[in-house]
């Protein structure tokens, strides 16, 4: 993939991937592109040169809705629930495309993140800022993604709520799903993922399991800090 | 015995020249409000030509009207304009979504800053004021037909045998009660349903509302027809209340737009919130006590002045001093909100 916001390119020919029931973590340092890559593959940002493919499928040309529609699901890294709306219609909201009843998959949300259904009439916006990465999390899993992309999912939140979300994106790539996820916490982020992508000026620096990367003298000293 | 019936008087005179005409006049900034926060929580931008659609959607309602009556039709004890009313809707819906099509979309689409749509609406405003001085022309219009009073002043003197006489008029009661379904349909549809849901989505948080699949075509759509529906009906319930003249929308976008920050632009509640808020403002210091105090003081403190705080031909000063107390003090409105 390359492409940008105008002027010079932000991504510079970079790859990254993720197959079902992995977990693929892209770090990096700040400015490397990471979030740029996300936006791209959502359809958020033209590429120049490169392709977005899912499934075998050719969807650089898709809009952002179409993709959504195709089963990729998107967890901003801010502003990522409905302040003004409950805790129920923002898991509404994320299963806005479907037609089924999907009562059941509010169930499985509920059983993932018991204080959501505590607090399911309760607006989102109220809600402490771990709560809010659960909501922003349980949305995203109601349209039954194929591929669930997460924006630094732990920006922000304590180390206990960070073990917990780990525990959870674990939990969820059990069920098949691909999740792909961008993480400014490397060395957790990589611990658990299958595969890491190092990005640099939005370029492949690294790829690797995580545990090699994690273990790889090179990443170690630049990227991990020692 | 003399000084309860003096008590009753004074307040049956409060009730007839503050609460019963500002419950009506409440109700129709509130709908006009509505309209407003409406365009301003979704489409994100201050609507300057909301007044003038107003005109607009008044304007067929009349001419409409005026040829249902001329064809011998009319809708009994009530106005016939209530019949002509879905026509003016219906024209005022196809006007907004021509306007959308020719002007707004292609701001939309280049991701114009909100201050630009602002000025792009008043461009907007003028042509929609000029078509309808062209058709019907700038002078005073009267389309009230069917039963004029529901309690007339004359029969509720004779009932009671008080002083004061009580008058409401069938126009009043209408706005009321129309004002109440319409604002219960708006919030059972943005509360209930799939569309209304995603539109408040929308309003709340474009980006994820989009990475949640819908779709900003059809909430743009949806938003149009609600918002002819809101300025149809408010124009046509305030001329059927006073009179239909195209200026008088103009200045209404004060007391309407100050309704709607007060109450909390973008807040639909805060909208009619607001309406009343401003409406009985402006009745109760332009409303002249000189009467009331001449029932409940003794004869020796009788005011000799109207003890009217502020001539009615300030009225609209009382809309802007709110206006911009709010913007000083507390720009979110009283309902939190967004900063205009």
């Amino acid at each position: 993939m390359t492409g940008g916001y105008g002027g010079a390119d932000i991504l510079k020919g970079c790859t990254v991937d993720v197959d079902e029931g992995e977990i693929a973590v892209i770090v990096g340092p700040n400015g490397a592109g990471k979030s740029t890559a996300m936006r791209a593959m959502l359809g958020m940002l033209e590429l120049k040169s490169g392709s977005v493919r899912f499934r075998g499928k050719e969807i650089t040309h898709l809009s952002t809705q179409a993709r959504i529609a195709e089963g990729i699901a998107f967890v901003p890294q801010t502003n990522n629930v409905f302040v003004n709306m409950t805790v129920l219609e923002n898991l509404e909201m994320g299963a806005f495309l479907r037609q089924d009843d999907f009562r059941e998959t509010i169930e499985q949300v509920f059983e993932l993140f018991p204080i959501l259904a505590e607090k399911q009439n309760q607006l989102a916006g109220e809600l402490s800022g771990g709560q809010r990465q659960q909501v922003a999390f349980g949305r995203a899993l109601m349209s039954q993604p194929r591929v669930l992309m997460l924006d630094e999912p732990t920006a922000g939140v304590s180390p206990i709520v960070m073990d917990d979300l780990f525990e959870r994106i674990l939990e969820v790539r059990q069920s098949g799903v691909a999740i792909l996820m961008v993480e400014q916490n490397a060395r957790q982020a990589l611990s658990i993922a299958d595969k890491g992508f190092v990005l640099v000026i939005g370029e492949n620096r690294h790829t690797d399991t995580g545990a090699a990367l994690l273990a790889d003298p090179e990443v170690k000293r630049s990227f991990l800090g020692g | 015995m003399e000084t309860i019936t003096d008590f009753i008087n004074a307040f049956v005179l409060l009730l007839n020249f503050i609460l019963v005409p500002g419950l009506a006049y409440g109700s129709q900034i509130a709908l006009g409000a509505l309209g407003i926060t409406m365009v301003y929580g979704i489409l994100r931008f201050a609507n300057f030509a909301h007044g003038d659609t107003m005109a607009f959607g008044t304007m067929v309602t009349i001419l409409v009207t005026w040829w249902l009556q001329s064809q011998g039709i009319s809708f009994g004890l009530l106005p016939t304009a209530l019949l002509a009313l879905p026509a003016g809707i219906v024209a005022t819906v196809m006007i907004l979504l021509i306007t959308d099509k020719l002007v707004y979309q292609h701001y939309r689409r280049v991701k114009t800053p909100a201050v630009t749509l602002l000025i792009v609406s008043m461009g907007v405003m003028f042509m929609m004021n000029g078509i309808v001085r062209f058709i019907i022309g700038p002078n005073d219009q009267r389309f009230l037909d069917g039963e004029k009073f529901i309690i007339h002043a004359r029969n509720f003197k004779a009932m009671t045998g008080l002083n004061e006489g009580l008058s409401i008029k069938v126009s009043q009661g209408l706005t009321v009660f129309i004002a109440i379904l319409l604002v219960g349909a708006l919030f059972w549809f943005l509360q209930k349903t799939r569309t209304g849901k995603a539109m408040r989505a929308f309003s709340d948080n474009e980006d994820l509302a989009l990475l949640s699949g819908v779709n900003p075509d059809r909430v743009v759509l949806i938003t149009w027809i609600i918002v002819a529906i809101l300025a149809t009906v408010a124009g046509t319930l305030y001329g059927l209340d006073k009179s239909f003249k195209p200026f008088t929308y103009l200045q209404l976008l004060l007391p309407m737009f100050a309704a709607a920050i007060l109450g909390g632009v973008g807040n639909p509640i805060g909208a009619i919130l607001g309406g009343f808020v401003i409406a009985f403002s402006e009745l109760i210091v332009t409303y002249a006590y000189k009467k009331v105090f001449v029932y409940l003081l003794p004869v020796s403190l009788e005011p000799s002045n109207l003890m009217q705080l502020l001539s009615t031909d300030y009225k609209f000063a009382v809309s802007f001093f709110i206006l911009v107390l709010v913007l000083l003090i507390k720009p979110t409105g009283i309902l939190k909100g967004n900063v205009i």
